[in-house]
């Protein structure tokens, strides 16, 4: 049930997402000075901005930039993270030992103190967020990995695997990294919903999207100033973020419930 | 339910938290968005610094005054030598430092040789530059021998970075400034507030506050509620223009748009082609709808400009005309000198005034088919790269320094204007003295400025001053970056 | 089999492992930091002096500050500063860095304690609710509750906060921080709304956890006998239910202290709070380098040392996760 109406939901904002990418109501790109600050009207549903902008199709468009930072923040995470866990679970001990320690270092560096390194390197931007928010995911899925991945090499079935003649990466390959798909995958969803909020953050304090790029946090930034002459323009982009984080940690409840909850919960928490 | 418990704990918090104070001799919190690096006026460039300290704690010999002219300071008069090329000062007798010490002519020459020493961390040296050597004769003459005529002279002794400072405090005005103002420095708790007390051996009219406190916020939101609350008195320099209608809606508060010295313009890379053509020049000031800029950046608190100088300057002459908005003509310019697909990056300064210009300026240029890119970049980045290394294609900046229309002589500033009929115009305003000669030199360059399409000129920035109604003698314009509170009292 | 040694080492040494470790991870990130911030754009000495800088007054500075020596032993000096205590002298301020994180800890320091407390004050009696009354309808109003919390960016939640209980009803300071000379009351009131937006999403994460862990203690054996045995549910929830919870909760809190001191330094942005992170970000902005290093430098330590003793503390809270904990290396070791 969750997991329908959560999937639903989600399946709903990433559809918008997709097509503000190529299309909004409106241009976003485009001021019309007179024409802001409009209420909620048949042409502007939820009315425009303090540059005169379509509000639904600002939504669309911090969609796709906020959808998009978290799905690449999550990508990065998995396929830098999935990798190193395995590397460890299944590796010597010293490759154990330094992947973990690489880990933890790693996890010492919040999300926020990488993006202040980060744009002050590079220069802020949505895409500077997206790989702060998944450096600090990278270490998340590698301890998931590596934990799940000991469990799974330490069933019966894996000694049957070694016996016939299969390596290492092999084993990795081919038994463990099925076995531990589902929990990641739960993970994922989970850690998508962190970063759509992190974005949101970093945005917010000016670490991420910057103009033209319209995202949902920088609308509630650019919003704040505004509260007392135009209170709805903070309403609309933070009740967004609200819908969307809801829609995916519901998606991820479900997917948790599906697979065997003990497990997931069990590895989580290690 | 819920509703009537908060209100009980509103109550229940608001008698504990108000401070009430005894009025008329109440405190005067002003809010302010950037906190200065350190407190020494003369050795830096951040405003930041003079908006707290001068004629508060630091006085120079000349002032500033509300209407921006050249008054006395701890000089009581001065005159010209025959030829221009000395100036000598009287100075105001028993004038002490809030340590103690006296002031006399020999601080006056320490003050100002240490000013202008090579490699002297001071920000403007150009306002000694004419300065050749100053003697103290006795403890009340000084005597400043210039290698040529600088008629500005006085109006740079008033300058925040050409204050007295005492021979034994100088080296630690940055953390404890000792000056001879009304005000004497209490305390600074860095990241929130620096605090002021009154100076009660000053040698002038005592000021009416106690105390005044410099509370540094940095976010317009906070601002706003902060002002609602009263956790602060006043904000001279309001950053958030567009909250300025419900404040002045509130009989609380008293709302002020003075002028400022400071012109927003686009600065052009004229050096970097196809930017290097008057036409393209043209194409891009014509493109941008000044009011638009007014209205959408500012919200109708600004006055458009077409040249580098402020409205209120006797010399102001209104330029806007010259490249006003026509985003045909823009077309049609940039067809006429080749340029196609022309593609530009804007680079933004951290401040809401050119994020916000910036945005709707690139949606402006996109319609007569420029490319733009903004480029947000820090103050740091800023300095070091755009105005220093050059590297840009256009920026959006306030220049607020007093007068200072000088920088378009100066072929190697960052906009790179190459134009020696300017620079001889602004060089014989240098040594010009009649002030009505002054003024056709001052016109001349504004004209072969805009002309010139040197910058795109976008708005005066204004001073949005915001404070509690009860306050008197605050300074509605900014001839100079300072708040002098000198004056300034509770009438209830 | 070197590894049952570090199975069976000494709780001594354990914990000089555990030190060592700590230690290691700290050098690492400090060296980390550093060459981050020696590649940066801009010139501290040119910020520093400003638009109308003198190149040979900016030229002095630099060598004042240093920023001509090599790389390796600008490192070299600074690291051996911090472990003296010293974290160098603040370009921008010109005094020492250790003593501007000092004045600004003391608004972050007890911003981050106030928001752990109130996380765990909510969490842990919503938790503990919801588990005794599984299933029933306080359970689905504290999960769903849980569940929209953690969907509130605290950003929102703060400018919520600030509209409606210092603009509307003005019972609170909007922003800004008087300072404890002020009074504790006046400093805590300033802090509140702040730790509410920051702990929320706390509270909502670790009333979840406790929620499960207690589900999780209640099913096992012990406590069903305990209720068999005639104690009330109250009684074997407090009794063997809760310290059994305690490890992962403690655990949980550790993970999210990352997250905690992250959403301080943005909280700290909305309330115009002077705490560690303004002074974090005004001094990137300012390319403020020692203060950069010294307060990413002191954030990081305290996510690692915090960590580091949630986990310990978690091991040690009972015996029984402890000896989880053995089981499962030992189970690690074929592999």
């Amino acid at each position: 049930m969750r997991l329908w109406i959560g999937g639903g939901a989600t399946a709903f904002l990433a559809g918008l997402a997709l097509i503000a990418a190529w299309w909004t109501p409106y241009p976003v790109g485009t001021i019309a000075i007179a024409e802001r600050f409009q209420p909620p009207s048949a042409e502007h549903l939820l009315g425009t901005d303090h540059y005169g902008r379509d509000i639904v199709s600002m939504l669309m468009a911090g969609a796709s930039t906020s959808l998009g930072v978290a799905a690449l923040a999550v990508a990065i995470g998995v396929a830098f993270g999935v990798p190193l866990g395995l590397l460890a679970a299944s590796g010597g001990r010293w490759v154990d030992a330094v992947v973990m320690r690489s880990a933890d270092l790693a996890f010492a560096f919040p999300a926020l103190i990488v993006a202040v390194i980060l744009t002050t390197l590079l220069g802020a931007s949505a895409m500077n967020a997206a790989i702060a928010v998944g450096i600090f995911n990278v270490p998340v899925f590698a301890r998931l990995a590596a934990a799940g991945g000991r469990r799974v090499l330490a069933l019966d079935f894996i000694d049957a695997a070694r016996l016939s003649g299969k390596g290492r990466a092999r084993i990795a390959l081919e038994h463990v990294a099925p076995n531990i798909a589902p929990v990641v995958l739960t993970q994922a969803a989970t850690q998508f919903a962190i970063a759509i909020l992190a974005e949101a953050g970093l945005s917010y304090v000016g670490l991420g999207a910057q103009p033209p790029t319209v995202s949902w946090g920088r609308m509630l930034n650019e919003a704040q100033t505004m509260i007392a002459i135009a209170p709805q323009l903070a309403v609309w982009p933070g009740l967004a973020i609200v819908a969307a984080v809801l829609a995916i940690t519901t998606f991820a409840e479900g997917l948790r419930a599906r697979l065997d909850p003990r497990f997931a919960r069990a590895v989580v928490v290690d | 339910m819920a509703r009537r418990l908060l209100l009980s704990l509103a109550l229940a918090f608001a008698t504990t938290i108000s401070a009430i104070a005894a009025p008329v001799d109440r405190p005067l919190i002003i809010g302010m968005r950037l906190e200065p690096p350190h407190l020494d006026p003369t050795a830096g460039a951040a405003a930041a610094i003079d908006e707290v300290l001068y004629a508060n704690v630091f006085e120079g010999l000349t002032r500033i005054d509300a209407e921006g002219h050249v008054v006395p300071g701890l000089a009581t008069d001065w005159e010209f030598g025959d030829d221009g090329l000395s100036l000598t000062l009287t100075l105001r007798d028993g004038v002490t430092f809030h340590d103690g010490k006296p002031f006399n002519a020999d601080v006056a020459k320490f003050s100002l040789d240490r000013a202008r020493a090579p490699g002297a961390e001071n920000a403007q040296p150009q306002l000694f530059a004419a300065i050749e050597s100053v003697a103290a004769p006795d403890p009340t003459t000084l005597v400043i021998h210039l290698s040529r005529p600088d008629a500005d002279l006085p109006y740079s002794l008033a300058w925040g970075d050409a204050v007295m400072v005492h021979p034994d405090s100088a080296e630690t005005n940055k953390q404890t400034p000792v000056g001879t103002g009304p005000f004497r420095f209490e305390r600074w708790r860095r990241g929130d507030r620096i605090v002021l007390v009154r100076n009660d051996d000053y040698w002038g009219e005592a000021a009416k506050l106690p105390r005044v406190e410099f509370a540094f916020v940095g976010d317009p939101t906070v601002a706003l509620a902060a002002l609602m609350a009263g956790d602060i008195n006043a904000f001279p320099s309001f950053g958030a223009p567009e909250t300025l209608p419900v404040i002045a809606a509130d009989p609380r508060f008293t709302v002020k748009s003075g002028t400022t010295e400071g012109e927003t313009i686009m600065a052009i890379n004229s050096r970097r082609p196809p930017l290097d053509q008057l036409a393209v020049r043209q194409a891009l000031a014509r493109a941008v709808d000044r009011q638009a800029l007014v209205d959408g950046a500012m919200y109708g608190t600004a006055t458009p400009i077409g040249a580098p100088m402020p409205p209120h300057d006797p010399a102001y002459i209104d330029l806007t005309g010259v490249n006003a908005y026509d985003p045909a003509s823009a077309k049609a310019l940039l067809a006429e000198a080749g340029v196609e697909n022309l593609k530009l990056t804007l680079s933004l300064p951290p401040t809401s005034y050119a994020r916000r210009s910036g945005e709707i300026i690139a949606s402006e240029l996109r319609e007569v088919g420029i490319d733009v890119t903004l480029e947000p970049v820090e103050w740091a980045e800023w300095l070091s790269r755009i105005f220093r290394g050059k590297d840009y294609d256009l920026t959006i900046v306030a220049h607020t320094e007093p007068s200072d229309i000088g920088i378009y002589g100066r072929p190697d500033y960052y906009f790179h204007v190459d134009d020696p009929r300017l620079t001889e115009i602004l060089d014989a305003l240098d040594v010009e003295t009649d002030p009505a000669a002054r003024i056709e030199l001052l016109q001349e360059a504004q004209r072969r400025i805009a002309d010139n399409a040197v910058n795109v000129f976008l708005f005066q920035l204004p001073k949005s001053g915001v404070w509690d109604a009860r306050l008197v003698g605050m300074w509605e314009n900014s001839p100079i970056q300072a708040n002098d509170v000198t004056g300034v009292y509770w009438s209830k | 089999m070197p590894r049952k040694t570090a199975v069976n080492a000494s709780p001594i040494r354990r914990l000089l492992r555990r030190l060592l470790g700590l230690a290691a991870t700290l050098l690492a990130a400090s060296l980390l930091i550093f060459v981050a911030m020696s590649v940066l754009p801009g010139d501290p000495a040119e910020v520093l002096l400003g638009m109308n800088a003198d190149p040979a007054a900016v030229d002095a500075l630099r060598t004042e500050m240093g920023l001509d020596q090599p790389l390796p032993v600008q490192f070299a000096r600074w690291l051996g500063g911090v472990l003296a205590g010293d974290f160098g002298e603040s370009a921008t301020y010109a005094v020492p860095v250790t003593d501007l994180i000092l004045e600004r800890a003391v608004v972050s320091v007890p911003l981050a304690i106030l928001g752990v407390l109130l996380s765990v004050g909510i969490a842990l009696p919503a938790g503990l609710l919801a588990a005794i009354r599984r299933d029933r309808g306080t359970d689905n109003l504290v999960t769903t509750l849980a569940q929209i919390g953690l969907s509130i960016p605290s950003v929102w939640l703060g400018l919520i906060l600030i509209y409606l209980f210092a603009v509307v009803m003005k019972v609170v300071p909007a922003g800004g921080f008087p300072g404890w000379d002020a009074g504790v009351g006046p400093a805590l009131s300033a802090l509140i709304l702040p730790a509410v937006a920051l702990a929320a999403p706390q509270a909502a994460i670790l009333t979840r956890i406790t929620r499960t862990a207690i589900v999780e203690a209640m099913d096992e054996d012990y406590v069903t006998l305990a209720r068999a045995k005639g104690r009330s549910v109250a009684g074997a929830v407090a009794r063997h239910a809760l310290p059994n919870a305690l490890a992962p909760i403690l655990t949980i809190v550790g993970l999210q202290f990352g997250y905690l001191v992250a959403g301080a330094v943005v909280i700290e942005t909305v309330f115009s709070l002077p705490g560690v992170g303004r002074l974090l970000f005004q001094a990137v902005s300012q390319r403020d380098l020692q203060v950069v290093q010294g307060v990413v430098l002191i954030v990081v330590a305290t996510v690692v040392v915090v960590n580091t003793l949630c986990d310990g503390l978690a091991v040690w809270s009972n015996p029984r996760q402890r000896q989880r904990q053995r089981q499962r290396q030992q189970r690690r070791r074929p592999a």
